[in-house]
């Protein structure tokens, strides 16, 4: 049972953050970073297995690559994004957080490019 | 991934917080603020590594070249 670890830990790191704020908070976010890495690494290969199966669908149902490709890559710089963002938010640099999710949308807009592309040429060739 | 980084950076936060006060105590303002940075910079350089490892894990999951 992995979640039961993953609480135990969240629980028990929570704890020393606690403690350890009140002195050094610089130290403390660090810690968070790290437990952060931790819990989202031990999730990662779930996240695989999951992505692996989407994209045998997307072969068996002939989806292009370029589409699924795509929306892989829009998912991970939403993950990594959201992961620095919450941890400068958390450090109470808000500025700094809204920054990061801005470029995040930004880079997101221009990976969707080729698709909006693509829908603006299936649309021409529909009208007459 | 090793839980075991997590309780070892919380132990040598702690051990630093410890050996700040003391310092501070006796006194030696500037030693204390030395001590303070150094341990900072260990646990930085104990961080960085896994930052890069898992925005490399992230970037071969979701096949981001």
């Amino acid at each position: 049972m992995d979640i039961i670890k993953i609480v135990g830990l969240g629980l028990v790191v929570t704890v020393l953050i606690v403690i350890i704020k009140q002195q050094r908070p610089e130290l403390a976010i660090q810690l968070s970073i790290v437990t952060g890495i931790v819990i989202f690494t031990m999730m990662l290969g779930r996240i695989s297995s999951v992505v692996n199966l989407m994209q045998q669908l997307a072969q068996r149902s002939n989806i292009s690559f370029l589409y699924m490709g795509t929306i892989l890559k829009i998912v991970g710089v939403a993950y990594i994004a959201e992961f620095g963002a919450q941890i400068c938010r958390d450090a109470g640099e808000g500025a700094v957080a809204a920054k990061i999710e801005f470029a995040a949308k930004v880079i997101v807009m221009v990976l969707a490019i080729p698709i909006i592309v693509a829908v603006f040429d299936a649309l021409l060739k529909l009208l007459p | 991934m090793d839980t075991e980084l997590i309780f070892q950076l919380a132990g040598i936060s702690i051990v630093i917080t410890v050996i700040y006060t003391v310092i501070k105590q006796a006194g030696r303002d500037e030693f204390a603020f030395t001590t303070l940075l150094l341990g900072i910079v260990v646990v930085l350089a104990m961080v960085i590594p896994k930052i890069a490892n898992l925005f490399d894990t992230v970037r071969s999951v979701f096949r981001i070249w």
